[in-house]
């Protein structure tokens, strides 16, 4: 049996509510599903928010999470994709202290073939950002993780799917009722 | 400031009560909710608030009249201690999907996060056990919001939500201007039927050899018995029921087979795992129901008539499913389904109801003279009053399987109980509401001596109320399923299960009800007949054998083929 747990990106389109994230938290929370990352925003669409949620589950156990998602009335519609269907990016913050830009220029390398942004630079740190995958942003933190860093800390994945979501079709049916 | 025509908040949750036909509604006052109870005082001519013991009991009671009438229930309370205690009713109308709409009153808006007295957070504390729940700051948002609540509590696949609003809202004014809710833009309470499943759903029915059918309570929630009837009547197929969907088509039905799970009958349960197609129609696979899953119903093709996207495929993978209301899926499908009869595969479930009857049913109903009387044959005598047409309304445990196995109904919405969440305690204020809520029907109230005594209290709205519910207490000085279970799987230590019980029969006559007691099997025959011709209500308690045991059963784990009759 034993089925393949994969990382799935779930997209929840919705009304702006302030019980919602409590009612979606709940639901994995039910099923001992941990929540890798949960980012909520505003959408392409007026007054409509967006949660992309990333979970490393089977894909039997995220099409039931996505059908109880989709069941709460404040949801519009949920998604769930695997990596290959979607674009994804994460943002990571380093603050490094200023004198290793000195004392180790090999540094200064890394952060040039890292394609990282410099943030801010004053004389006792500097703040880079790099957006990237996952994995991307891991590897800049193994590099730089040797010189010592003052602090780190990466936001939740947040994604496109490649297919067309069609939410304005979806809300304009509802209304249509 | 104040506009004239302006009304308060507290006066627009009864007029909004009021726009949605409401007339009848269960509640407990408290410091937060008063407002609202002093409009109910001006508005008594028009809207009956009934007062229960218990907020548990006002939930239950909303429940029951829900579920005998159709109707939304409506439970009222007061913040903190008011509200937890209706949430074990609330939990119980979601999982059995019964349309419930409860209101509470919350501490004043800029109190709120403040730990201020009787503040609890109702709405975090009720979220996943309701359909949609709110809280209202503002007295301007109450009429949109209580309109939208029946909405949701009524459409689709029904529920209970929660309105939660703050002292000051129920204080504040407003312009009062009531727009029944047609629609909510994010909630598509029917899912389109698309033509095609009808197709291929009928296809495969129409090539089975050995279909059956299982349906549940979406056939009484979608009032579907007469779509349902006619569905049968064309397939010629056997249906079996689970226990929510019992009393949509009469006990005596030619193609009901009884009922499925863990204490259904031997023949559906067994056949399960031998029919070709296995149609599911309103019903959710619920583990009582389907036992191991790795082992039921392998061999059938699946065709699942549902209302709730969710459901599909959540424990039982379906070959088709065919979505919407069945009301309307079933009349749709009809005619593209044949005409058929089964006659060799209804002689197999007439072989096994002959080895069930023997080994089971007789011993039950007409038990060995030397033995204390059953909980079967009570529901015998019940049945010989009655002729079937009585809501049977009863409380989770043995005497439940026995009411709903040995029942017989000929109307439909006449089986009350807690059936997913099993809560104790339910039957005694469900019946208050079942009664309330069909007024010119016999209600009665099956009960064990356990779950008697979790609700007890509303033997007083009883009295209050003069409420003809004939209450039937099956005593067997012990929690009676648990014991049960004991003596199966746990080797007979029986560990806080046995009961020293007061005098039943005192304590109802302390509340002015007619009270019975029966120990005798000679006694028993009258004494139904006293209850039942006794107006008003009437307390009957029944002493029963002590350890007997429910059967059939389908051990936790087990597959429903391997039922056991012993």
């Amino acid at each position: 049996m034993g089925e393949k747990k994969e990382y799935f990106t779930i997209s929840v389109y919705s009304e702006n509510n302030i019980g919602l994230l409590n009612r979606i938290s709940a639901i994995f929370l039910k099923r001992h599903v941990n929540l890798l990352s949960m980012t909520a925003s505003k959408s392409e669409i007026d007054d409509v928010y967006r949660f992309i949620i990333l979970v490393k589950v089977t894909e039997t156990q995220v099409k039931k999470i996505v059908g109880q998602i989709e069941k709460q009335i404040e949801v519009i519609r949920a998604f769930y994709h695997t990596d290959s269907q979607t674009i994804y990016q994460e943002t990571a913050l380093f603050k490094i202290a200023s004198d290793l830009l000195f004392e180790e220029p090999h540094i200064q390398n890394i952060i040039k073939k890292s394609g990282a942004i410099i943030v801010t630079v004053n004389k006792k740190f500097f703040v880079l950002s790099k957006t990237g995958t996952h994995m991307e942003t891991e590897a800049l933190y193994d590099a730089l993780k040797p010189f010592g860093l003052l602090q780190f800390v990466r936001s939740g994945r947040i994604a496109v799917t490649k297919e067309a979501m069609n939410i304005s079709e979806i809300l304009a049916n509802f209304k249509e009722e | 400031m104040s506009n004239t025509s302006q009304i308060t908040g507290a006066e627009a949750i009864i007029r909004c009560l009021l726009a949605e036909q409401v007339d009848l509604i269960y509640g407990y006052p408290g410091g937060a909710i008063m407002p609202v109870y002093d409009e109910l005082y001006k508005f008594q001519d028009q809207l009956t608030h009934v007062l229960t013991r218990h907020e548990q009991g006002a939930a239950h009671a909303a429940q029951g009249y829900a579920r005998v009438s159709g109707k939304v229930g409506v439970a009222i309370a007061t913040s903190g201690p008011g509200a937890t205690n209706l949430v074990t009713g609330i939990a119980d109308a979601q999982i059995d999907s019964t349309p419930m709409v409860c209101i509470t009153g919350q501490v004043a808006s800029h109190l709120l996060g403040s730990d201020a007295f009787q503040e609890t957070d109702i709405v975090g504390i009720s979220t996943p056990v309701t359909k949609w729940n709110i809280q209202v700051t503002k007295a301007e948002d109450i009429p949109s919001v209580i309109a939208k609540a029946f909405y949701i509590a009524r459409s689709g696949r029904p529920g209970p939500v929660l309105v939660d609003i703050t002292k000051d809202a129920q204080f504040g004014l407003l312009d009062f201007d009531y727009k029944k809710c047609t629609g909510v833009r994010s909630y598509k309470a029917i899912p389109d039927t698309c033509p095609d499943s009808l197709k291929v759903a009928a296809a495969i029915i129409n090539s089975a050899k050995k279909p059956m059918i299982v349906w549940g309570q979406g056939v009484i929630l979608g009032e579907a018995e007469a779509a349902f009837a006619a569905f049968l009547e064309k397939t010629g197929i056997p249906a079996a029921w689970t226990i929510l969907g019992v009393s949509a088509i009469a006990t005596d039905h030619p193609q009901n087979v009884g009922m499925v799970g863990m204490h259904g009958n031997y023949a559906p349960n067994k056949l399960t795992n031998e029919c070709d197609v296995l149609i599911a129609i309103g019903m959710r696979f619920d583990d009582r129901v389907t036992g191991n899953l790795n082992t039921y119903a392998k061999q059938a093709r699946v065709v699942h008539f549902e209302i709730d996207p969710a459901e599909i495929n959540k424990n039982v993978d379906c070959e088709v499913a065919v979505m919407g209301d069945v009301k309307h899926t079933l009349a749709a499908i009809l005619p593209h389904l044949e005409t058929k009869s089964y006659p060799e595969w209804f002689a197999q479930f007439k072989a096994l109801d002959a080895i069930e009857k023997e080994k089971v049913i007789d011993n039950e109903l007409f038990p060995n003279p030397e033995k204390g009387i059953s909980m079967g044959e009570v529901i015998r005598n019940i049945n010989e009053v009655t002729k079937g047409d009585a809501v049977v309304v009863t409380d989770v445990g043995q005497h439940q399987m026995m009411a709903i196995r040995y029942a017989n109904f000929i109307r439909t919405k006449s089986n009350i109980t807690s059936g997913g969440l099993g809560t104790m305690g339910f039957a005694l204020p469900a019946a208050i509401g079942a009664k309330m809520g069909a007024p010119n029907r016999e209600v009665i109230a099956v009960i064990g001596d356990g779950g008697y005594q979790m609700n007890i209290q509303e033997l007083g709205t009883i009295f209050q109320n003069n409420t003809g519910v004939k209450i039937v207490v099956l005593n067997n000085e012990f929690l009676g399923m648990v014991r049960q279970w004991q003596e199966l799987f746990f080797e007979h230590r029986y560990a806080s299960t046995e009961m020293v019980n007061p005098d039943f029969v005192k304590i109802a006559e302390g509340y002015h009800i007619p009270a019975k007691k029966v120990t005798e099997r000679s006694d028993l025959e009258a004494s139904v007949k006293t209850m039942l011709a006794t107006p008003g209500p009437y307390f009957l308690e029944v002493c029963v054998e002590k350890e007997n045991n429910v059967f059939p059963m389908i051990p936790t784990g087990a597959s429903v083929s391997d039922i056991r009759l012993s």
